[in-house]
């Protein structure tokens, strides 16, 4: 491992910003697809139930 | 001819065990992506050339892999769907459409990322970045097309040739920076040399394992989604169906 401390590993040797965007954006893109597609199936599993009983 | 084929093909069989399948897919996505990023980022040691921003890589190339994959993919069930008149594949091409189009963006903006401290560029309109952005318009014109063609028939069949005849652009992304002098780098991996350290090698392919996983999670899901939905139409109407498929969850 070649960082010495906290504050080196996050600065990325002065390449922080772009790392950390890449990283960030990535992992906000696939959280938020993820968490979108299963509250959608959970709305659509809920609609179908609500859909039989009433009819 | 259509309805028989949907009967055995059974999208209400196949919504449950796609069910099962999403959880394993969803933890081996997890894991291996943070093998990956503790290899990345605590194993893998700085390029003597490109310093840390190199470490985008793992990333970038993931997200650029899948974007290409996730295509042919959908084109392929697309092609299914068309051949043989089935609107499971049709079903599954349209749910991948949205994952393959992230990855896209997502291998766009990276790229920036990695261009910006690398060639003092944002953007370059070098063939390889033109040829992905393509592939990114690509996939919003196929989700496009879909959403704007009301009838459902019409508009699995249209968004399918569409991605059908696309899927040209995807053996041009590929070898880009191959048939022309461009910017972005040479391949770095291929099946038979590496030009990197086994560390960031190894990262850059367990990263890539974790977001197949990832995809094979969300578009499942997605794919259990438009099941649901379209379910749910009218010409579908089958009140049993419904119910079994909402118990079987």
């Amino acid at each position: 491992m070649q960082w010495g401390s906290v504050s080196e590993f996050f600065a990325m040797g002065g390449y922080g910003l772009y790392v950390w965007v890449s990283f960030g954006v990535t992992a906000l893109c696939m959280f938020g697809e993820a968490l979108a597609v299963w509250r959608r199936h959970a709305a659509a599993v809920a609609e179908s139930r609500d859909g039989s009983l009433g009819g | 001819m259509g309805i028989n084929w949907f009967k055995y093909s059974s999208p209400q069989a196949f919504h449950p065990l796609a069910g099962k399948m999403v959880p394993w897919f969803s933890v081996a996505a997890g894991l291996l992506i943070i093998i990956g990023l503790y290899i990345g980022f605590f194993v893998a040691p700085t390029d003597f050339q490109q310093g840390d921003s190199y470490r985008i890589i793992f990333v970038h190339v993931p997200a650029a892999w899948m974007s290409m994959f996730l295509y042919v993919i959908m084109a392929a069930w697309a092609g299914v769907g068309l051949g043989l008149n089935a609107r499971p594949s049709f079903m599954m091409a349209q749910a991948i459409a949205p994952t393959g189009a992230m990855f896209t963006f997502l291998a766009l903006l990276t790229g920036a990322m990695w261009g910006k401290p690398t060639w003092g560029a944002w953007w370059v309109w070098d063939a390889r970045l033109t040829s992905e952005l393509i592939l990114l318009f690509q996939y919003i014109g196929i989700i496009l097309l879909r959403a704007a063609i009301d009838d459902l028939r019409r508009a699995d069949r249209a968004s399918a040739v569409l991605a059908l005849v696309g899927v040209v652009n995807v053996p041009i992304i590929y070898f880009s920076v191959k048939w022309w002098n461009t910017l972005h780098q040479g391949a770095s991996v291929s099946m038979t040399e590496s030009k990197m350290a086994t560390p960031m090698v190894a990262a850059m392919l367990i990263m890539m394992l974790g977001f197949w996983m990832y995809s094979f999670a969300v578009t499942l899901t997605r794919m259990r989604c438009v099941i649901l939905d379209r379910e749910r139409q009218p010409m579908w109407g089958n009140q049993t169906s419904i119910q079994e498929v909402a118990e079987a969850r």
